[in-house]
């Protein structure tokens, strides 16, 4: 009876496109709407991402990682004497402006690396060697800010070019891969001692500090040690991240924008298919009655009720997420806009379809089980 | 041998509540053999649907016994009816019921499909049965393609393909021509003598009359004379007339 089911359900075309297109337009609608959501909070602990280190330390009120609460610079040497720590080194974060020689300002994110170890370097080098960083008035690049500070030129920055943060010279020795930055501005990495003179002067200028556990020991444990220890803030890379993701849910409107996008598209796709099923139900009532008339169990009509709205269910989100992935991995990132599909995405928005077609499906079924068989007769 | 395949016993059916309250059958009895073409015959109103869908199960009735093949429906569960309307029963609907997306033989094979029966089995029987009804070079075509005589031929197919020892039919030939109706109505004949088959045939169209071995007619929900003999019917309803 599936069969049947379901050539009923192709030879009306028209209804099958409608809820093909319903469940599409929904797929679609919460996948992109997840998606740029898991982006765009990606990009919010980006500074963490591409300096990688397994502790961070910071200022008490510090909540998440782009908030700049600086510290003293003798408070690198408190973490370091906690019993268990392996190593400790400064960071410097902020944002700064880069001038270009033809007079443009760009906004840059800027980061400051121990002098010694240079831990958190960017580990993807495209052009250029990060031994040079060691040189006077040197910085790395990423590739975003190839593209920002390009702009008008004749011909793209590279290594060897110079710029100026705060009028001084900034050469370029590097150019690297590294996560975009919530804020928008592409990162520029140099050493401490260079990032502290290129930004305005503060009397504290420490940002955070990071720091890694001595073997055997967790991240968690060291950091529990350090917070006692020198009653800082101190969070695993974990725990940093999460801390970072909530505070923009909790203190931005991102989520509710995005919410009110993934909330419209289950909406829509839940009422384009369940009206649209309905439709097809109606219009197939008498044949239905037949079946029923010809012994057919309520429960094998409500299979291929089942059976037509899961099929057309599986459809519409394989389209959907398909489209999704194309738009995402193309499109969207060639326009700079955030865009992360994680598997739990799909899963996610898999459960909402299914609640769509299941609803759908009822819809139908209600119908189908006050169905009088004798419908046939007149 | 002829044996009662429909015996209904004192039937009351009515729609509606209160004032709206319209009584369709009351107190009716019937009775239909196997081996014969019995025809069910009344002005438009006068109940014989509802009598007819009542002996399909298909409808309760108030009041009253509905035994079919032994078998006392009204005392039986929706889904135990609809068993047995599987088995036992085969259907001609006034508007066909074809369903419009599935081919000729893909429609006469749903009553197997509905059995269980598995579709390459269900789709050969069925080739089988459109071929007796001379359908044979249309096994795969869809309704819509075909006339409305051809599609009632198809209906007779899939109404014997399950080979159910009754078929009713309801108003066969209305939506026929003279001649389709005439060749429908020799396809049922043959398919109540040849397997000994009950055949019930709901109609008020008088060109058919001809065709019945056994008559019944109705009016205002009650069955006032039975024509038991061709001789008999032919008396009361001369063709032509």
């Amino acid at each position: 009876m599936i069969r049947i089911a379901l050539k009923m359900l192709f030879g009306d075309r028209g209804k099958y496109v409608m809820l093909i297109s319903g469940i599409t337009f929904a797929t679609l609608l919460m996948a992109q709407g997840m998606s740029l959501f898991c982006g765009l909070m990606s990009w919010t602990y980006s500074t963490m991402r591409n300096v990688n280190v397994p502790i961070w330390v910071a200022d008490p009120k510090v909540e998440q990682c782009n908030d700049n609460k600086p510290m003293r610079d003798t408070d690198t040497t408190r973490v370091r004497s906690v019993d268990g720590v392996a190593w400790a080194v400064p960071l410097y974060q902020g944002i700064s402006m880069a001038r270009l020689a033809d007079g443009a300002s760009k906004m840059i994110t800027l980061i400051g690396l121990d002098n010694n170890t240079l831990i958190g370097a960017p580990t993807r080098i495209i052009a250029g060697r990060l031994e040079d960083l060691r040189m006077p008035n040197t910085v790395i690049l990423d590739d975003f800010g190839v593209e920002r500070l390009s702009a008008g030129r004749a011909c793209p920055i590279r290594v060897g070019d110079v710029f100026e943060i705060n009028d001084r010279e900034a050469r370029i020795v590097a150019i690297c891969q590294s996560y975009r930055s919530f804020t928008g501005g592409p990162y520029v990495f140099t050493t401490y001692d260079r990032a502290v003179q290129y930004a305005p002067n503060q009397r504290k200028m420490l940002s955070f500090i990071l720091a890694a556990p001595q073997p055997g020991l967790t991240d968690q444990e060291v950091a529990q040690r350090i917070a006692a220890g020198t009653g800082l803030a101190a969070f695993t890379q974990h725990e940093f991240m999460w801390s970072t993701i909530l505070w923009y849910i909790k203190n931005t409107g991102i989520p509710i924008n995005v919410g009110t996008i993934v909330i419209i598209g289950f909406f829509i796709g839940a009422a384009i298919s369940g009206q649209t099923f309905y439709s097809f139900v109606l219009e197939n009532t008498r044949h239905f009655a037949a079946l029923r008339a010809m012994g057919a169990s309520s429960g094998t009509l409500c299979a291929m009720l089942l059976a037509q709205a899961v099929l057309v269910g599986f459809i519409g989100y394989g389209i959907g997420l398909g489209l999704v992935s194309v738009l995402g991995n193309n499109l969207l990132r060639l326009g700079k806009v955030p865009f992360l599909m994680l598997w739990q995405i799909t899963a996610v928005v898999g459960g909402a379809v299914l609640v769509i077609v299941a609803l759908s499906a009822l819809i139908g079924i209600l119908r189908i089980a006050r169905l009088e068989p004798a419908i046939v007769f007149r | 041998m002829n044996t009662t395949g429909i015996q209904i016993q004192s039937v009351d059916k009515s729609f509606g509540r209160g004032q709206a309250r319209t009584v369709v059958l009351k107190k009716t009895d019937f009775a239909a053999e196997t081996g014969r073409l019995t025809m069910l015959v009344g002005p438009s109103g006068c109940g014989k649907t509802t009598l007819l869908s009542i002996i399909a199960g298909t409808l309760h009735a108030d009041g009253g016994a509905v035994e079919v093949l032994g078998q006392r429906l009204d005392r039986m569960g929706a889904d135990a009816v609809a068993r047995f309307r599987s088995r036992n029963l085969g259907f001609i609907f006034q508007q066909f019921n074809l369903i419009p997306t599935l081919t000729a033989a893909e429609n006469v094979s749903v009553p197997l499909v509905i059995q269980g029966f598995g579709h390459r089995h269900a789709e050969r029987k069925a080739r089988e049965v459109l071929d007796w009804v001379g359908l044979s070079d249309h096994v795969n075509f869809r309704p819509a393609k075909m006339s409305g005589g051809q599609q009632q031929r198809v209906a007779i197919a899939r109404a014997l393909v399950h080979e159910p020892p009754i078929i009713l039919c309801d108003e066969p030939t209305s939506s026929l021509d003279s001649e389709n109706g005439h060749h429908v109505m020799e396809l049922l004949r043959k398919a109540a003598t040849q397997k000994d088959r009950l055949v019930l045939v709901v109609t008020h169209d008088n060109r058919t009359y001809g065709f019945a071995d056994h008559m019944a007619e109705m009016e205002d929900g009650r069955i006032f004379r039975t024509l038991t003999t061709q001789e008999e019917i032919r008396a009361h309803h001369p063709p032509g007339s």
